[in-house]
């Protein structure tokens, strides 16, 4: 029986680029490139070795964005992913948690799946809690933060390595699993890969594909509202010395000073 | 007076600081309910009345540390529905976020994850978050049911307000959800003694400048001299010289402590977005050139295996 595998993945800004708010406090897509987010990458790897693990496996990756999600996805696909889907809708742009992932569970019911794959967070909004979010918008069992994962005999199993403990966990398949930047190196698209990527479908669904609401998404359908974004005025500059065989008393001088010694 | 849920992070009874901070932050939206769930859950009740619990709603059950998250989020529903409170406090960690997170889907919330402020507002309560690395500061709300808020370490002071902590058991019955990912085993962390790294009020981290495992003895030194916590940089991590729980940055934990001391890291984005809403910054480092120097307070250009041990040393003569 064919395994499914849904991968979540997420359009964002670069963040070695000058990130920003737009005026209506959204993310600000217009000024900064965007890449596959680099956690998501771990997430793809792991789907990719799960399903060579299997005798039979699709992988399909997802997102919500605009048009230039697809970028993102490519990349996907071109590290080997099978297909792809892209939910593109203007009524969406602006929504938070909530209502994104009220999205990405429509669209996943509908591709239909065994497993759900996403990163530990996105490297934008860094909530990490999308992958739970999922998980019980789905009703399946959530195995998390796995840093190890295995999938064998419609069980999924992993590694999850906590703050005080380190967790062996185990949950029959359909399942939700996220993954830390511990589970593996991704791997790097080959020339094959990025021109086979080309010749792969790519559904695109809006929201009256999925029954979804304009009410319910974007701005007016999530459930938090940003009052303010400002940017953090710039840290005066701080003192620096040269050590010429002193600096590490002139710095010890510095923390009595700040009473931390 | 509102109630507010606050949601209890302990180890056996014993109630971890960012809870404590929480309930500062909670006596300004309304008075303080803690939940605390698992063993040694009424264990906590007199230092949560000390910080201004009312009440210490507690429940212990197998299921807590044998599945997954969801027993939780149970308990805490459970809670929820029992109050009927005007907000749910939760200290940010991994684990707490998901349960803040699964709680707010089924109580119909909006949630706001890693505040580093909480006021009242007139709109309910309005968190203060980081965002793009620290580059931007902004105010949100939730807008639609009761709001859900995770709040970062560090964020308040721990205020001591006598109030009772009257402990009350909470009845909770679990869904067959509850039992949908089974821990199969646990392995505690071994204990290094320092404090740890999310709540540390000073943290010393070492980058790539370490250069080599045997070389982290002077970070720790340094450390310890200071009560600090041990924090490391993705590539210091990335080439084993250092534990991955231990990692600061975007793909490893966020820290805001009063002082952050970083020796030998250069100051990449990814590393600068787990830390630079630290309050006090120094580095020390060869490359005069190294970002790290734009965010800090006090920086010394020179080599950290020159710096760091006569630091230490002053440190300690100093404490003498």
């Amino acid at each position: 029986m064919s395994l499914r595998i849904v991968v979540c993945v997420k359009y964002v800004p670069d963040a070695t680029g000058d990130r920003k708010f737009a005026d209506d406090l959204t993310v600000d897509r217009e000024d900064v490139d965007g890449l596959l987010s680099e956690l998501d990458e771990y997430a793809v790897e792991q789907a990719l070795q799960i399903a060579e693990e299997a005798d039979d496996a699709e992988v399909t990756v997802l997102t919500v964005g605009p048009e230039d999600a697809r970028d993102a996805l490519r990349k996907a696909l071109s590290m080997g992913a099978d297909k792809a889907v892209h939910v593109d809708d203007e009524s969406i742009h602006g929504s938070d948690v909530m209502a994104t992932s009220l999205v990405l569970a429509k669209a996943i019911e509908k591709t239909g799946y065994d497993l759900v794959i996403a990163g530990m967070a996105s490297t934008d909004g860094t909530m990490g809690v999308l992958p739970a979010i999922l998980a019980e918008r789905l009703g399946v069992p959530q195995v998390t933060l796995l840093s190890e994962v295995k999938v064998e005999d419609g069980k999924v199993t992993g590694r999850r390595d906590g703050d005080t403990a380190s967790e062996q966990l185990e949950a029959s398949l359909p399942a939700v699993v996220s993954v830390t930047d511990q589970s593996g190196e991704a791997r790097y698209p080959s020339f094959k890969g990025i021109m086979a990527a080309k010749k792969k479908p790519v559904e695109e669904l809006e929201l009256d594909d999925l029954g979804l609401d304009e009410g319910e998404v974007g701005l007016e359908g999530s459930w938090t509202a940003v009052d303010s974004a400002d940017e953090r005025p710039a840290r005066t500059a701080g003192t620096i010395v040269k050590d010429e065989g002193e600096g590490g008393k002139q710095l010890a001088e510095f923390l009595a000073s700040q009473k931390f010694i | 007076m509102a109630e507010i849920l606050v949601y209890v992070d302990h180890v056996d009874g014993a109630v971890r600081k960012p809870t404590l901070e929480l309930l500062t932050l909670a006596r300004r939206i309304g008075e303080p309910v803690a939940v605390a769930l698992g063993n040694g859950a009424a264990d906590t009740a007199a230092v949560l009345g000390e910080h201004g619990a009312v009440r210490v709603l507690t429940a212990e059950a197998a299921e807590f540390a044998d599945y997954l998250v969801v027993p939780k989020v149970e308990a805490l529903q459970a809670a929820y529905e029992a109050v009927s409170p005007a907000a749910v406090l939760v200290p940010s960690s991994a684990e707490n976020k998901e349960i803040a997170a699964r709680l707010a889907v089924r109580i119909g919330s909006g949630i706001i994850t890693d505040a580093v402020d909480l006021e009242a507002g007139a709109e309910g309560p309005v968190a203060t978050q980081s965002a793009f690395a620290a580059s931007y500061t902004t105010k949100s709300r939730v807008s639609k049911g009761t709001p859900v808020i995770t709040v970062k370490p560090n964020s308040a002071p721990v205020e001591a307000a006598p109030a009772a902590g009257a402990v009350e058991a909470l009845a909770v019955t679990f869904s067959e959800k509850a039992h949908g990912t089974k821990v199969t085993s646990r392995t505690a962390r071994e204990s290094t003694g320092r404090p740890e790294l999310t709540e540390a009020a000073i943290v010393v981290s070492g980058g790539r400048g370490v250069n080599g495992a045997e070389n982290f003895a002077i970070i720790e030194a340094l450390a310890d001299s200071l009560g600090a916590a041990v924090g490391a940089s993705r590539a210091a991590v990335d080439a084993g010289w250092y534990p991955h729980s231990n990692q600061v940055g975007q793909t490893g934990k966020s820290v805001s402590p009063q002082l952050y001391i970083a020796a030998g890291i250069s100051g990449a984005i990814q590393h600068r977005a787990g830390m630079q809403t630290s309050k006090t910054i120094v580095a020390i480092n060869k490359d005069a050139e190294a970002p790290i120097f734009d965010l800090v307070d006090y920086g010394v250009v020179g080599d950290l295996f020159d710096v760091v041990p006569v630091l230490t040393q002053e440190v300690q003569a100093r404490k003498g």
